[in-house]
């Protein structure tokens, strides 16, 4: 079984000091280990922007791909070989901005992949901008004046778009968070982990001392019931999602490609692709 | 006679399509060769849409000159298409909307619509136009009971019972009538063809190449591709995936050949515009994916229903940056079948993406192929590193992108031990991680652009051009794509004309042949080069690469295919004053 060690790189981070995707990026070699998972039969996709580096930071396969589409890349990695675990990473301008479509459609089509966001409520990489997910009347260098949009709610979106496992995370609580990665990625289907990753550089607002206070702790709570719905949506709204925990899951997931007719279990890219002559002439039979 | 030429005009969503089908299959069975084609709209139900089917005894690739029999269906249909009988055409039309023929034209009524009602099932009307057609066409009448039967077999004896009244009574009433007039069809030699599509050819050619999963979005006229792989990958434990948009389709492709599948996705224009920032990721990040373009009018929505060939720059250099991709443009269902198979291994032998250049009249419109040689098939995956010498290496010694003679560097799948990379659109170093400096940036432009400099599989090269006719000649007409086949009988034409001509299909885009183009061009006294579009796309690029020999263009781009005689048309006027 593979070490802490065999999942970390040579490569030295080019993340700023303090930057909460460090938090992220050690829970999830921490969770893969726990989990038993080898490093070659990991693929993290990564996004564009500073989360998107992640990949860089895992001895695992990576594929860093464009912006926004982390969801995609996903799928068809996880369609071409079922038996490797998926994650997806990137941060909340990828996913829920440009990416925002592939995210929402990748949560209805609920296939077997992780999906973590690194969600910092600002732009890091391009150098202080606004973000989806930025609270209103936030000052950036592209809204001088505040930020006049209301922020994306994702936990609330996906819940309502049907996601089967929904979570969030606070980099700085390695111990719950390991134990959501761990939860997502053992998952039968999409699952989520909004992780709230603090920008030290770029967001003086929303800090690690602001969310230490803010933050509730659903592990703090014997009575939530992560199976209900509706008590989720709930719980998300009165918090406005300033909450961390699992906050929905359902345990009766099927993933995608369970469902896809005809989809073996064998791996398309374990299985011999010749056809049969016969199985040829059969098809051209229809075209006589 | 050799050839005759079946048109049947109505509205819209009235079963006029698969009554062409059940016209255009069953000639087919009788060993003739079939070309059959459709104007239509971007809607479901109403509206004018007419099929033409060209029946002959030789291959025939092309649009029709003339029409022998019409069947109209109602007014509008006379109005608009009897001008295209030729001398001596018949007009078959329903009786019941009390038809009027233009003056000159022989107009045999049929009451469909009556015997329809009397066999109590309005659908039959448009077989009793069959039953018509055939009689006054010369084609035997048994044939087409014979499919029908097997068509309806499941459907119970009523129903096969039903359209062979509606047959017999279509027939015996058009020879009643016109018996003296009708065309008489040399027999077919009883062979049985396969009639396809291009798109259809696309599908069944993916599953042969071992693509088994097919990710697309719904586009005219793309989408039988995705359709016609919802049926058939289930059965081989694949899957077709429609998903939300062009980004996502090729994206999921990209994926899915970063982890060692053979994928391919399916578009048209639009969706090519949407592709090309993901088609640059398969470049830089050296990942196989297969890309189809079925061509429409644009630009924008342009003419989603119209044929055009207009997307060749967009394909060949589309996108940001500077990256290898691999353009291939077959002309017939045959050369789409064997393009998609060489598209795959292309795809795993060059590690870029690889996209067929289809277009419109390719894609959606029936041909006669006469056959798919399964032996033909042969699954080349390229560099694939072996995994045990992997495992010998140890961790971080593997470079997937390590500097070879060729540019292409062995590559490792997800699930295999120490062969862990990082794949990205960014400039990167051998071992995947970034790397921006000069040196390192150039070494890898190189590297990548190099690698399709000239194509081979399995030690062959891959043919740039198709060439045909004398070495020297007088006339020398470029095509591509479904151009192929008109620039074939318009070469016919001129030769009975006395010309001496020769016809150069150029069947990769990119890289393109230039060596083989400028030495055909060069031994030819004039060069043409035919294309679907305003600007001359082709011959554009021709002189890009460097083909610098003066070509003239013959161009349409109304939304039409090219009818023979327009391209014969067109080079004579070139010779206007100048004695042949």
């Amino acid at each position: 079984m593979a070490t802490l060690a065999e999942f970390k790189t040579a490569e030295k981070s080019w993340w700023c000091p303090g930057c909460g995707d460090f938090g992220v990026l050690a829970a999830l070699q921490k969770a893969l280990v726990e989990l038993g998972i080898e490093p070659e039969n990991v693929v993290i996709v990564a996004g564009i922007g500073c989360s998107g580096r992640i990949g860089n930071y895992i001895y695992s396969y990576n594929f860093h791909t464009t912006h926004g589409r982390t969801m995609p890349v996903a799928l068809g990695v996880k369609l071409a070989n079922r038996n490797l675990t998926v994650i997806a990473a990137g941060g909340d301008g990828d996913g829920y901005a440009i990416g925002m479509g592939h995210f929402l459609h990748a949560i209805r089509r609920n296939p077997d992949i992780t999906y973590i966001v690194m969600d910092n409520h600002i732009y890091g990489l391009t150098k202080g901008q606004t973000s989806p997910t930025s609270d209103p009347g936030f000052k950036t260098k592209t809204t001088p004046e505040g930020n006049l949009e209301r922020p994306v709610r994702p936990l609330q979106l996906a819940i309502a778009a049907g996601a089967t496992f929904v979570a969030q995370g606070f980099s700085s609580n390695q111990k719950q968070l390991v134990r959501i990665f761990k939860e997502a990625i053992a998952h039968k289907g999409f699952a989520l982990v909004n992780t709230i990753s603090p920008c030290v550089t770029f967001n003086r607002v929303n800090t690690y001392d602001f969310y230490r206070e803010v933050l509730v702790d659903l592990d703090n709570d014997p009575n939530y019931d992560p199976t209900d719905r509706v008590a989720a949506m709930q719980k998300l709204m009165e918090t406005d999602e300033l909450v961390t925990g699992i906050i929905y899951r359902e345990p009766e997931s099927i993933p995608f490609e369970e469902k896809l007719p005809g989809f073996r279990p064998e791996p398309i890219v374990n299985q011999d692709w010749n056809l049969p002559r016969e199985e040829f002439e059969r098809l051209l039979e229809a075209y006589r | 006679m050799r050839e005759l030429v079946w048109k049947i005009g109505g509205e819209q969503g009235t079963g006029l399509d698969s009554t062409s089908d059940v016209f255009a299959t069953v000639c087919n069975r009788l060993g003739y060769y079939i070309y059959a084609y459709k104007t239509f709209s971007s809607r479901i139900k109403g509206g004018h849409t007419n099929f033409t089917v060209r029946v002959s005894t030789r291959r025939v690739l092309a649009t029709a000159e003339g029409v022998h029999v019409l069947v109209a269906m109602d007014q509008e249909a006379i109005d608009r298409l009897a001008k295209e009988l030729v001398p001596g055409g018949l007009l078959i039309a329903d009786s019941n909307f009390q038809p009027k023929a233009p003056e000159g034209v022989q107009m045999v009524t049929v009451p469909m619509t009556e015997i329809a009602r009397d066999l109590l099932n309005p659908v039959y009307r448009n077989i009793v136009a069959i039953g018509a057609s055939a009689a006054l066409l010369g084609l035997p009448l048994q044939a087409f009971k014979d499919y029908l039967a097997e068509k309806f077999a499941a459907k119970g004896e009523q129903v096969v019972q039903g359209n062979w009244t509606a047959l017999e009574r279509g027939y015996s009433y058009a020879l009643e009538q016109a018996a003296d007039k009708a065309f008489q069809l040399d027999p077919g030699d009883g062979q049985r063809r396969l009639i396809m599509t291009g798109n259809d050819a696309i599908a069944l050619g993916a599953v042969a190449a071992g693509c088994r999963l097919v990710v697309a979005y719904p586009i005219t006229p793309a989408s039988e591709i995705l359709e016609t792989c919802a049926r058939i990958l289930p059965k081989f434990g694949g899957a077709a995936v429609q998903v939300e948009d062009e980004l996502a389709a090729v994206a999921t492709c990209i994926g899915a050949g970063f982890a060692g599948a053979r994928a391919m996705t399916a578009t048209a224009g639009p969706g090519i515009s949407l592709m090309q920032e993901n088609i640059g990721l398969a470049s830089m990040a050296e990942i196989p994916v297969v890309i189809v373009d079925v061509q429409r009018g644009g630009p924008s929505t342009g003419m989603p229903t119209k044929h055009e060939q207009s997307d060749l720059l967009a394909l060949a250099y589309g996108g940001h940056g500077e990256g290898p991709r691999i353009v291939l443009a077959p002309g017939t269902a045959e050369q789409a079948f064997y393009d998609t198979v060489l598209a795959f291994n292309l795809a795993d032998n060059y590690h870029c993406p690889v996209i067929i250049a289809s277009d419109l009249g390719l894609g959606l419109w029936q041909q006669t192929v006469d056959n798919l040689d399964f032996d033909q098939v042969v699954i080349d995956r390229g560099p694939l590193v072996d995994p045990k010498e992997l495992e010998a290496m140890g961790r971080d010694v593997f470079q997937r992108y390590a500097f070879t003679e060729s540019g292409v560097s062995p590559r490792s799948l997800p699930g295999m031990k120490y062969g862990q990379y990082l794949a990205t659109g960014v400039e990167h170093a051998t071992d995947g991680k970034v790397k921006e400096d000069p040196v390192n940036r150039t070494r890898m432009m190189q590297k990548r652009l190099k690698k399709i400099k000239k194509l081979e599989i399995g030690g062959q090269p891959v043919p740039g051009i198709l060439y045909e006719g004398p070495e020297r000649p007088e006339i020398l007409l470029i095509s591509y794509g479904s151009t192929f086949g008109v620039v074939a009988e318009a070469a016919e034409l001129l030769r009975e004309q006395g010309h001496r001509v020769a016809t150069l299909q150029v069947r990769v885009i990119r890289p393109l042949p230039v060596e083989e183009l400028r030495a055909a061009i060069a031994a030819a006294e004039k060069t043409f080069v035919v294309e679907n579009n305003a600007t001359g796309q082709l011959a554009f690029i021709m002189r890009a690469e460097g083909v610098e020999h003066p070509v003239e263009s013959i161009l349409k781009y109304d939304g039409t295919l090219f009818r023979p005689n327009e391209v014969v048309a067109a080079v004579l006027e070139s010779y206007k004053g100048v004695p042949a």
